[in-house]
């Protein structure tokens, strides 16, 4: 081990805080409220999570191997991850032989350092960027901006978020949370060259984008992207898209810099024929997305001359490290949990403070940031486990959100003397239901709640922070006159 | 804090993955016993011959792009007629083209020298080949080959005509990815751009090529 | 056969007929029912909470009462899960290798209410007789974790006089989620009214499901909203005969009709 291990005794550091994206401002309670009121978007995100979701079974039940391919992309993944170390060291140096230039970012500070001084090296004051989660995760267009370079994302999606001055609130498509008519007012307002009589066709918004960045891609000196798959063997990096603009941006410019999360390694080429059929079919309900690129360095004569290459940690060497809560780094980024999430469909991505949204991002922000960082995502589920049918390495982000709520609970227990008024019940209902006796005696104790009962039979609202989180939207029974082990006894005594 | 030094950020970042699995060993699980249990109903299911060819044409009209169907030694005049039929004349192609592929009327803007991105960009159309065809999915690769040419020139115009043999269609991604060599800059296209940005509805017609026309050559 | 009953604690203390429902049933059917009165609660709750070493007691209480069963029943989707998926977690953090081996011995041959009558026991049709228009919901536990299937339905369908109708979005989760109902309110609710949309959607008069949990979510709902539809548990329905049958007007959770003692409390009411 080396020297600079000191200090950090036993785990590897979570992303810290004060840079990027990973951190929302409020609970996931008080987010979701304001979201659950906003009309628009509850019809605009049911709407697209309806469609897709419908796409997805189509295109997945044509395939016959499904369930195969899910547990062989499961497997690459689990393999993969435990030889990180090995395939990084690979990459780089295939990377490497083939003219790129490999760099190493332990956080998002480091890797945003580290893409500027690239930037500013080749004198440009501005880049166009190619839709990427590792970059709005390090928060790289802002930190870019202050450095005053501008950054110009080209993915319909970002564009529209960037244009509405809004945060992203979906993995796959960030705009998701906005429909035709919002997007044409956006256009109309921010894009300067948008149509006087632009429509709300989605073809005439897609043309007027295309009009819009056409210059930009022309003349673009650097480009930044990420990564969906990077090759150890080979060194092949590839980006999986369908406007476009990826490949304008992978293709045009002089140079270009590749931001890519460390567990986005696959060992060999052959792999690919797992990923690539998983991905589209999951994430946008296409057999296959339009535009696959795949490039290995420089390529004398063909796109940029000049490729960057940084690998990224930020607190993925840390979810490493947890054998419960390890899997969500074989995330693949398709979005199919968040499409198929009851939660997700009706608060959308901003409630979830951190880029990641959905059920994904509920088990990886908080283990990316240490999960007192999050600590309210974990409970952001009713564990009903649509997620982990739907993903496409098979994550089982149930068990993981209990697992995580299990390490909140013991960490608040950690750091605090006092104990919280949940864990105070929760001990005491151990206690109880821990022995038939003390059990029997609360559950019978539990006929004095017929008092609050009404003339329905059943109880009404009621005050306080738990009876009345459940009594606010719903009716309790009243208790029976007789517990269930109560009447056993009675009748047994009969025979 | 972290140093700004390159090196030790190498060295940091891989000391942390050993320290993760020292922390918590994960799982030995050899490349080799990977459980490869889809490949064998993708054989079984496999097409062959004219069912294959079918089953390719069927993926590439689903996904808006438009085919035609030719022999070998109609290639020439199939393209003409594309070309014709969006009313293109100036016409991008790779030095490495079929020279009986060319016959259309039209003005042949060849990459040698290098055409600029302007050029490409005032070109109606780009004429090329392909290297393997996956008919499962739809999907044409390129691999930058003498018939292809370099990336650009099948990005920038608006309209691509791609020649597809029928003896290099294969049925899934997996034997794609056999026949190619990723030394060379690849790239998958599977219809025409386009995007399901908005609604999550895919409509045709983003940055890249607008118009695919896929001639597919008996062989 | 001999058949324990694994009650759970929400049915004994709150819905009795629902344990009353599964003896006739197993009775009529000709098999012995035994009900250990040591048993509680399967701790599904501290660990979907994140307690996970306060479920340890209720843990080592099922292993001990249970791993030397021959059949256990238990009419709860979520709470065989529970047994099945957090036990053998729970124990393998906490507990000893005894435990360890005895949790996965009690999980082997425990059974949701379905699947032991379907898979084990192998009857579809119950003679049970229900004239009433029902709609099931397959509760996300019984769908997802144990992978009941259409076993609850098989056993509808056998039903007598019923008129079973389909439950448009029968798979989302109806917001339940033990203390997510309570955490996160307000997201709970939402999907509880999009769940109670459909279930009055379909005209019925009961929605059915195998856990009385997320059927007293969604009975809490249809009650607050005078919405006329109501709950009742999948063994309710089976125990039910023409000789002998379901008494739809008692109030729920009641097993008696009796009239109501007081009024309802008000918000500013002393009652907290």
């Amino acid at each position: 081990m080396s020297t600079v291990l000191l200090g950090m005794p036993g785990l590897p550091p979570a992303s810290p805080r004060g840079t990027g994206n990973l951190r929302g401002d409020e609970a996931f309670p008080d987010a979701a409220r304001s979201a659950l009121g906003n009309a628009q978007l509850r019809r605009n995100i049911a709407h697209a999570t309806t469609t897709i979701r419908g796409k997805r079974a189509a295109v997945v039940g044509e395939l016959p191997h499904w369930e195969q391919l899910r547990e062989a992309g499961r497997q690459l993944k689990s393999h993969t991850m435990a030889h990180l170390d090995e395939y990084l060291v690979q990459l780089e140096a295939a990377v490497t032989a083939r003219g790129g230039v490999v760099h190493w970012a332990r956080d998002a500070a480091e890797a945003n350092r580290i893409v500027t001084e690239l930037v500013r090296a080749t004198g440009s004051d501005e880049v166009v960027k190619v839709k990427s989660m590792a970059t709005q995760e390090i928060g790289l267009n802002e930190h870019l901006e202050a450095e005053g370079i501008a950054a110009v994302e080209t993915d319909l999606a970002e564009l529209i978020v960037q244009l509405g001055h809004d945060k992203p609130s979906h993995i796959l498509v960030p705009a998701i949370h906005r429909n035709r008519t919002e997007i044409r007012e956006i256009f109309l307002r921010e894009m300067g060259d948008a149509p006087a009589d632009l429509t709300d066709e989605p073809s005439a918004l897609a043309a007027a984008a295309r009009r819009h960045l056409r210059r930009k891609f022309l003349s673009a000196r650097v480009a930044v992207s990420g990564a969906n798959f990077a090759v150890a063997e080979t060194g092949t990096l590839s980006v999986v898209e369908s406007e476009g603009n990826g490949r304008m941006c992978l293709t045009l410019p002089q140079t270009l810099i590749t931001v890519m999360g460390i567990e986005k390694v696959v060992p060999r080429v052959q792999d690919l024929e797992v990923f690539l059929q998983l991905l589209p079919r999951s994430s946008t309900g296409e057999r296959m997305n339009p535009y696959t690129s795949m490039w290995t360095g420089v390529t004398p004569g063909d796109g940029p001359q000049e490729f960057h290459l940084v690998l990224l940690d930020n607190g993925r060497t840390r979810v490493l490290a947890d054998e419960h809560g390890r899997d969500a780094l074989n995330c693949i980024r398709c979005s199919a949990c968040l499409n198929v999430c009851p939660v997700y469909e009706r608060t959308g991505g901003h409630a979830y403070g951190s880029v990641y949204p959905g059920p994904i991002g509920a088990v990886l922000s908080p283990q990316l940031t240490g999960v007192e960082d999050n600590a309210s995502l974990p409970y952001a589920s009713s564990l009903c486990g649509a997620c982990y049918d739907a993903c496409p390495v098979k994550i089982d982000i149930p068990s993981m959100l209990v697992h995580l709520r299990a390490e909140h609970v013991e960490e608040h227990r950690r750091q605090s003397r006092t104990p919280a008024v949940e864990s105070v019940v929760m001990r005491t209902l151990s206690w109880v239901m821990g022995h038939p006796r003390r059990w029997t005696a609360a559950a019978r104790m539990g006929r004095l709640g017929r008092l609050l009962r009404g003339r329905r039979g059943t109880i009404g609202a009621l005050p306080g922070p738990v009876v009345g989180g459940w009594t606010s939207a719903r009716d309790l029974p009243a208790p029976p006159t007789q517990t269930f082990r109560d009447w056993w006894r009675g009748q047994e005594d009969q025979k | 804090m972290s140093s700004p030094d390159a090196g030790s950020a190498r060295e940091e970042v891989l000391g942390r993955i050993r320290q993760a699995h020292t922390a918590a060993a994960p799982q030995p699980w050899p490349y080799d016993d990977i459980d490869r249990g889809y490949r064998e109903p993708e054989r079984a299911t496999a097409l062959t011959g004219e069912a294959l060819v079918e089953l390719l044409v069927d993926r590439l009209v689903d996904y808006k792009a438009v085919v035609h169907r030719c022999a070998a030694d109609a290639v020439g005049e199939t393209v003409a007629a594309r070309l014709a039929g969006r009313g293109a004349r100036r016409v991008v192609v790779p030095v490495g083209l079929d020279p009986s592929w060319r016959t259309a009327e039209v003005e042949w803007l060849t990459d040698e020298p290098a055409l600029t991105v302007d050029q490409l960009d005032g070109a109606d159309a780009v004429v090329t080949g392909s290297a393997v065809t996956v008919a499962l999915t739809g999907t044409i690769v390129l691999d930058a080959g003498p018939d292809q040419g370099r990336r650009a020139l099948t990005l920038v115009p608006d309209h691509h005509v791609c020649v597809v043999r029928e003896e290099d269609v294969v049925h899934g991604v997996g034997e794609a990815l056999t026949r190619l060599d990723t030394g060379r800059p690849l790239t998958w296209i599977s219809g025409p751009s386009a995007t399901s940005d908005i609604e999550l509805s895919r409509v045709e017609g983003v940055h890249g090529p607008r118009l695919l026309d896929v001639v597919l050559v008996g062989s | 056969m001999r058949i324990a009953l694994f009650i759970t604690c929400l049915a004994d203390a709150m819905f009795p007929d629902v344990g009353r429902a599964t003896t006739t049933l197993l009775r009529r059917l000709g098999h012995e029912v035994v009900f250990d009165a040591d048993q509680v609660c399967c701790g599904q709750m501290h660990v979907n909470t994140g307690y996970q070493a306060e479920a340890l007691p209720m843990v080592e209480r099922f292993a001990d009462l249970y791993a030397e069963a021959d059949l256990v029943v238990a009419p709860s989707g979520s709470c065989v899960g529970s047994v099945r998926h957090q036990h053998p977690l729970v124990a393998d953090r906490f507990g000893s290798r005894s435990l360890q081996r005895q949790t996965r011995k009690a999980a082997e041959h425990t059974y949701e209410l379905s699947e032991l009558l379907v898979d084990v026991l192998g009857v579809t049709d119950v003679g049970a007789h229900f004239p009433h228009r029902v709609t099931y919901h397959p509760t996300c536990h019984s769908l997802r974790m144990l992978r009941v299937g259409d076993k609850p339905l098989q056993l509808l369908r056998a039903v007598d006089a019923i008129d079973l109708v389909e439950l448009p979005g029968a798979d989302q989760c109806c917001g339940f989620g033990g203390t997510f109902a309570v955490k996160n309110a307000d997201t709970s609710t939402a999907m509880l009214v999009d769940k109670m949309r459909a279930v009055l959607d379909t005209g019925a008069e009961f929605c059915t499901a195998g856990d009385s949990s997320c059927l007293m979510h969604i009975g809490g709902g249809l009650s607050r909203a005078r919405a006329g539809a109501r709950t009742i548990h999948l063994a309710q329905i089976l125990a039910s005969t023409a000789e002998d049958p379901f008494q739809p007007d008692v109030a729920p959770g009641s097993v008696t009709a009796d009239a109501p003692v007081v009024a309802a409390p008000r918000r500013s009411g002393g009652v907290a």
